[in-house]
């Protein structure tokens, strides 16, 4: 018998759909068919600039947008040759970090209401909800961020932030603990995915599989290990490593990095270094007070010594802030903009301010491409981006961490039933926005 | 003796150029010996590059470069954990390239795509068809000379 | 309610035995009233804005208490279809198919920009606006849009839903091509038949 699980179809992933060849309950062939929500992201990266590309690349993996957002603006950054300053790079990791945490509560609470168990999932979003809001009090958005810019992030973390977040780590540990209790040992759910969806070790690394699928078959390839970037060699943590390569494993795999990437958060609040070094004594007057003194003309000693203080609705933009995570320098004035008392205050920002926005001006990379991988929630997150010199991009490529899994996944549920089908869905963790991108 | 040399003794009539820019290897080899390159990088024990990361194309036309078409394979090996990219030149009157599906399964999903965005047809590749895109599209949406909004709908206006 | 019964009321209204109107009203009232605290919807989740579906299903910002707990994934078995999401031209004829199999009476809440009029998706692959394919009741702009503002919006679908008491709204006739359907296929054809499922396997 043939049948469709069609595109608009009782699971909550996302659309896609399977053509089965049924026998009885057994699938005896199956046709993964993608491409029902190609947004094309890769032809409307080519019609900005290259900042301008950071709010498509949020809608990639939604679920996790911060990763996304850090591997396109380190890819440019390797293209334009500049690296961002250590307190930048910890933010990275600490964002990073708390979405993968989202990714995974996602992805264990949707397959768990799959197979019936609707508590954990309410419990799994009750935690997810946690992190939204501390998402929310740096980047000022739940879901689509924006936060990263090439040489940096948008602004440093608010106050009160390492509090905060050690309590919103606390609390998730509290309710995955509970969702441990309901799920690990539980009868029905243990049966349901233990040697369901079984992938050997050949098959997955001839599939191209990475993350935590090529984990739960008992290879330990992590990017963060094999080439750390954003400084994730001074941290310590470990990487979890499933045996068989089946649905249970997987699901085993994800919890455990869920801790792990708790640990990191940990770490690396612990190890930034709070605060500016000013070497020369200064004051800080209000910024319409510095902008109006430059105006009138007494400049003297106005870049130099005086910082100001901008109001808090233009947060991130001040020179206060700006000294902690932008990188100094001449190469920093071509990808990131001036504080804004100075885009206001003199001419020297203001020209800075228009070089970097207006159309036709930019950042323009050297001509060439580069290629940097990030470790995303499902696996290796790539973006090649090939540049003319010019300041749009000239072909930006996503390497989809999901495509390989849902490549091998006809040969997965291949007989098996169709109610396994769900179980191994659940676990692939397909994101269709990074799918058919 | 870095990947490039290597490579440039072995097959010395097929690479074309070479570079290494941002510290990326990468090699442009001719599109007939792509077979044996793959194989050959695929089983020799110095190099194993057992994972094919990615696969993809990129057209030139706007930077006016000659073969208008380029497919660029970036590969991974897990031992050695060292990465290669590899480009092949494609002209715009012979759009062919043999197909890898056979040394790595999920080169037949990337050809698809490809093949969907590009119109590269890939021989020997068992089941060419669209991947992204309906079957009744016509055209190939990420040459550079296909505009970015036209639409071609199945159900409704066309704004 | 069908034809006939609602000439009946027409006739019991003029036949004086009954103040004209207060019948058939307090009955249009409770219908209404019955109506927008039973929402049986189907989610119909693309893409991002199913993040914020799901936060505004949960415990937090709980739908639950507005009667819209429970989704049907059936079209036959609902009666609100919450489109989330984008919708590209390849999952257009399926989201079409859904709403005709939906019965009446039905309403359509468009969750998202990208529903409401595309968002910043001005590609070849995206349907700018649901509207130009299917009737839409309530908008609820937002990228994603907030669950504040979806419970905004689920309260005016609520108050729209309890207006429309019993009168029985003809289902639209033509809301397509206004060049009369010379854009791809016909606008009643809603895909063509997959020729693997035309009954050609000996199976």
């Amino acid at each position: 018998m043939l049948i469709n699980m069609g595109p608009a179809h009782p699971a909550m992933h996302g659309v896609i759909r399977i053509v089965l060849k049924l026998d009885g309950e057994r699938v005896v062939d199956a046709e993964v068919e993608i491409g029902y929500l190609h947004r094309a992201f890769e032809k409307s990266a080519e019609q900005g600039n290259y900042l301008q590309v950071i709010p498509y690349t949020d809608r990639l993996n939604y679920v996790s947008p911060l990763i996304n957002n850090f591997g396109y603006t380190a890819a440019v950054e390797k293209l334009l040759g500049i690296q961002c300053t250590e307190r930048a790079d910890y933010i990275r990791i600490i964002m990073s970090e708390i979405s993968r945490v989202t990714d995974h509560l996602t992805c264990i609470g949707a397959s768990a209401m799959e197979l019936g168990s609707f508590t954990a999932f309410l419990y799994l979003m009750k935690a997810r909800e946690y992190l939204y809001e501390l998402i929310e009090d740096v980047t000022g958005a739940r879901l689509t961020i924006s936060y990263a810019r090439v040489g940096g992030v948008k602004a440093d973390l608010p106050e009160g932030f390492k509090e905060k977040t050690l309590k919103a780590i606390q609390e998730t540990r509290k309710v995955l603990k509970e969702c441990n209790d309901l799920l690990t040992r539980n009868r029905i759910f243990v049966d349901r995915l233990e040697g369901v969806g079984v992938i050997s070790k050949e098959d997955a690394l001839a599939y191209g599989i990475t993350g935590p699928f090529l984990r739960s078959t008992g290879i330990d390839y992590d990017v963060r290990k094999a080439q750390p970037y954003f400084g994730y060699d001074k941290i310590e943590f470990d990487i979890p490593v499933g045996e068989n390569g089946d649905n249970y494993d997987r699901y085993l795999v994800r919890m455990e990095e869920m801790q792990q990437s708790m640990h990191i958060v940990e770490q690396a609040l612990a190890q930034m270094k709070e605060g500016p070094i000013r070497l020369l004594p200064n004051e800080i007057i209000p910024g319409a007070k510095m902008v109006d003194e430059a105006k009138m003309g007494r400049t003297e000693g106005i870049l130099e010594y005086k910082e100001a203080v901008v109001d808090p609705t233009l947060d991130g933009t001040g020179e206060l802030y700006q000294k902690k995570i932008y990188p100094a320098g001449e190469e920093a004035k071509k990808v990131m903009l001036p504080a804004k008392e100075n885009t206001y205050g003199n001419i020297e920002g203001l020209m800075n301010h228009f070089k970097l926005i207006m159309i036709g001006q930019g950042m323009a990379p050297p001509k060439g491409e580069a290629y940097f991988p990030v470790e995303g929630g499902n696996g290796e997150l790539g973006f090649y981006i090939v540049s003319d010199g010019t300041d749009r991009p000239y072909r930006v490529r996503v390497r989809p961490p999901c495509l390989p899994p849902m490549a091998a996944l006809h040969q997965m549920i291949k007989g098996g039933m169709v109610a396994d089908i769900i179980a191994t869905f659940g676990s692939v963790n397909m994101i269709a926005g990074e799918l058919d991108r | 003796m870095n990947l490039i040399e290597i490579i440039k003794n072995h097959f010395p009539d097929l690479v074309l150029s070479s570079h290494d820019q941002c510290g990326d290897e990468t090699v442009i080899i001719r599109k007939d010996g792509i077979i044996t390159l793959m194989k050959y990088l695929k089983h020799d024990p110095a190099l194993a590059f057992n994972m094919l990361i990615d696969l993809t194309a990129v057209d030139y036309l706007n930077m006016g470069a000659k073969p208008r078409f380029e497919v660029v394979y970036h590969l991974y090996s897990l031992e050695k954990n060292h990465r290669l990219r590899v480009k092949v030149p494609v002209e715009e009157k012979d759009l062919e390239v043999d197909t890898i599906s056979d040394l790595w399964p999920v080169a037949n999903w990337f050809e698809r795509e490809v093949w969907d965005m590009f119109g590269i047809k890939f021989k020997g590749h068992p089941d060419l068809k669209r991947l992204l895109m309906y079957e009744e599209f016509v055209g190939h949406p990420l040459r550079k000379d296909y505009p970015h909004n036209q639409r071609q709908p199945l159900v409704g206006p066309k704004n | 309610m069908g034809i006939a019964a609602q000439e009946k009321i027409e006739k019991l209204e003029q036949s004086n035995l009954m103040a004209p109107g207060f019948f058939t009203s307090k009955l249009s009232e409770v219908v209404g009233w019955a109506r927008k605290y039973s929402i049986f919807q189907f989610p119909m989740v693309t893409a991002c804005c199913g993040m914020e579906y799901m936060s505004v299903a949960c415990s937090h910002y709980d739908i639950d208490r507005f009667g819209a707990g429970f989704p049907r994934f059936s079209p036959r078995q609902s009666d609100v279809l919450f489109v989330v999401g984008t919708i590209s031209h390849k999952m257009a004829p399926v989201m079409k198919r859904v709403y005709e199999q939906m019965t009446d009476p039905k309403w359509v809440v468009a969750f998202g920009v990208c529903t409401c009029t595309g968002g910043f998706y001005d590609n070849y692959a995206t349907v700018m606006g649901i509207d130009t394919i299917i009737p839409v009741d309530v908008y609820i702009p937002g990228c994603p849009p907030r669950p504040e503002s979806v419970i905004d919006g689920l309260i005016k679908l609520q108050e729209k839903i309890e207006k429309q008491g019993i009168t029985v709204i003809p289902a639209p006739a033509t809301v397509g091509p206004p060049n009369g359907g010379k854009a791809g296929i016909q606008f009643n054809q809603t895909h063509k038949m997959d020729p693997r499922f035309r009954g050609d396997d000996k199976t």
